[in-house]
């Protein structure tokens, strides 16, 4: 086990470090969920400073949930030239090299999360500091697994490019609004409200909305563990599977 | 640095390797050994078979059928351990290109299990002999072709495999750097007795560097013996002769065994180079000088036109056409 968390964060480091090298791609990415609250919170009716608390952890999870499903998009690039290919040959673990390159994708947004929380805090938002690191916790298991499926619709992809992006663009939207993230899905039509419940991104939604606010113990928080570890799971089964049948 | 394993007596050995991609059988069947520390090249056109041999002997792709065991280890059943012990430098670049050399030589020996000290002592060390002090801290996209295969290499030696498969290594190179790279090779394997295995559709590359040709076609070896025995094997040596007039070419054919065409007289013979000026004398003393002289040693190219009736040169054409420079 220590080898696969040794594994992992060779493989994380690698990712971050033309990153940490060149910050300014970062800092303009961080910016952009921050005016993206600024312009939508105000269309929501007001209910004296409770909209944030529904809504920060609804932002924070579309931040991680855009940022890991492009896992797959520099996996594109370095399949076509080679790197990938000498990756495979070493005796990385497989899981790490999805977990790996998933973190690289979700921890830069945590710190985004971060300082989306500080700057809310003026404006009455409130949240409770162990639920909402374990809020994280669940996010991040949601988010590596939607990494590796990502990894594994790049390898899929491999000389169509197109088919990464068509896949990944299709299915981001109808997730995110299906889960309740930006609008309530309580007042919606029936159908609508089945959808999303078949959806585990609602869940992980709710879960978060919990945890932010302290309600550790709940049902919610259950359902998005489960929900989590569930597409954790798949999505590491399938990007392992996906790696050895590669060719 | 990896233990050296002296216990396996064939580094590779595979039985009946074969691979099939729906319906293309791009490897059908193959029996190879190799002992530590021979330095083997697998020749043949594009599509012959080779990369995707090497693919499964790296532990890239399941076998579709047959067994191979590399370094002592099993490519399916043991991956781990034949991913220890071997060193890949694909066709493509290793490198990522938004990253810096160092740092992927660091990475790839922490991916090896090297401690970050050792590390990044052996990317120090790396960089040095590969003479890519001046570039290593550069992005990888800036890099030349040739310095992008220098850094390459460096990648595939982090660990010191006893075992090194190169997948085309000079193509898209320029003839000074193809020869640089080739010194680079030869002088690793002087120093470390590390087996090499590499695939080329370069015939002087084979020629001049292995001391074993395997000559692979649709998806079959069909030769494998050292350049000079397949060259005396398969088509040996010619000496050409030129006369100053017909009748002297008429009359050294019947001195001579030879096939006549005009004033040309064209000999098949083994040992050529040692032979001719005997043959020159002997013509003299019968009254039939010759004029000219050539001496013609069979190049890799005629083996493999005997072998299968193609031209390789045909099928390596294309790839000359990229040249990269430094």
């Amino acid at each position: 086990m220590t080898t696969l968390i040794a594994d992992t964060s060779t493989v994380f480091s690698r990712e971050l470090r033309p990153l940490l090298r060149d910050p300014f791609t970062i800092i303009f990415s961080m910016v952009q969920p921050l005016v993206f609250l600024a312009l939508f919170t105000p269309l929501l009716p007001d209910e004296g400073g409770r909209q944030l608390q529904w809504f920060v952890p609804g932002i924070i999870v579309m931040s991680c949930l855009f940022a890991c499903s492009m896992t797959g998009s520099n996996l594109l690039f370095e399949i076509q030239t080679g790197s990938h290919e000498r990756m495979l040959v070493t005796p990385l673990r497989r899981p790490a090299l999805l977990i790996g390159r998933a973190l690289k994708e979700i921890v830069p947004m945590f710190a985004q999360a971060a300082l989306i929380v500080v700057v809310c805090l003026p404006f009455g938002f409130r949240f409770d500091l162990l639920g909402a690191v374990i809020g994280l916790v669940v996010l991040g298991a949601f988010c590596i697994g939607l990494g590796a499926l990502s990894y594994t619709l790049a390898l899929a992809s491999k000389n169509q490019e197109w088919l990464f992006w068509t896949v990944q663009q299709t299915l981001l939207f109808p997730l995110l609004l299906l889960a309740g993230v930006l609008l309530p899905i309580d007042d919606g039509p029936g159908w609508l409200r089945a959808l999303a419940a078949g959806n585990p991104l609602s869940y992980v939604v709710d879960a978060e909305r919990s945890l932010f606010n302290g309600d550790i113990w709940s049902s919610s928080t259950f359902g998005g563990v489960i929900a989590a570890s569930v597409v954790a799971a798949i999505g590491l089964s399938a990007g392992v599977r996906a790696m050895r049948r590669s060719d | 640095m990896a233990a050296k394993i002296n216990s396996v007596d064939h580094m590779i050995e595979t039985r009946g390797l074969t691979k099939h991609f729906k319906d293309v059988r791009a490897v059908d069947g193959i029996d190879l050994s190799v002992r530590p520390g021979e330095l083997v090249a697998l020749l043949g056109p594009n599509g012959a078979g080779k990369s995707t041999t090497l693919r499964m002997l790296t532990t890239l792709i399941p076998p579709t059928a047959g067994t191979a065991t590399v370094a002592g280890f099993d490519v399916v059943r043991q991956q781990r351990e034949v991913r220890l012990r071997i060193g890949y430098i694909g066709q493509g670049n290793g490198a990522g290109h938004s990253q810096r050399g160092r740092d992927e030589l660091i990475s790839q020996g922490r991916a090896y299990g090297l401690s970050v000290h050792d590390a990044r002592a052996r990317a120090a060390e790396l960089i040095e002999s590969l003479g890519l002090a001046e570039v290593a801290d550069r992005r990888v996209s800036s890099l030349s072709g040739g310095q992008r295969r220098r850094l390459d290499i460096a990648m595939g030696l982090i660990h010191s495999p006893e075992l090194l498969f190169l997948d085309e290594p000079s193509t898209g190179l320029d003839p000074q750097n193809r020869a640089n790279l080739q010194e680079h090779i030869l002088a690793l394997r002087a120093r470390h007795e590390t087996t090499i295995v590499l695939t080329t559709h370069y015939l002087d590359e084979a020629d001049s560097m292995a001391e074993r040709v395997i000559v692979v076609d649709h998806g079959r070896i069909i030769a494998d013996d050292s350049p000079a025995r397949l060259k005396a094997l398969e088509v040996g040596d010619h000496i050409l002769l030129g006369f100053s007039s017909e009748s002297d070419a008429v009359g050294a054919a019947g001195v001579l065994q030879g096939e006549r065409v005009g004033r040309q007289l064209r000999l098949n013979l083994p040992d050529a180079p040692r032979r001719a000026p005997g043959i020159l004398d002997d013509l003299r003393a019968a009254g039939y000088p010759a004029a000219e002289i050539e001496v013609i040693r069979p190049t890799l190219d005629d083996v493999f036109l005997r072998l299968t009736g193609r031209s390789l040169r045909e099928g390596g054409a294309a790839a000359d056409k990229e040249l990269v420079e430094v």
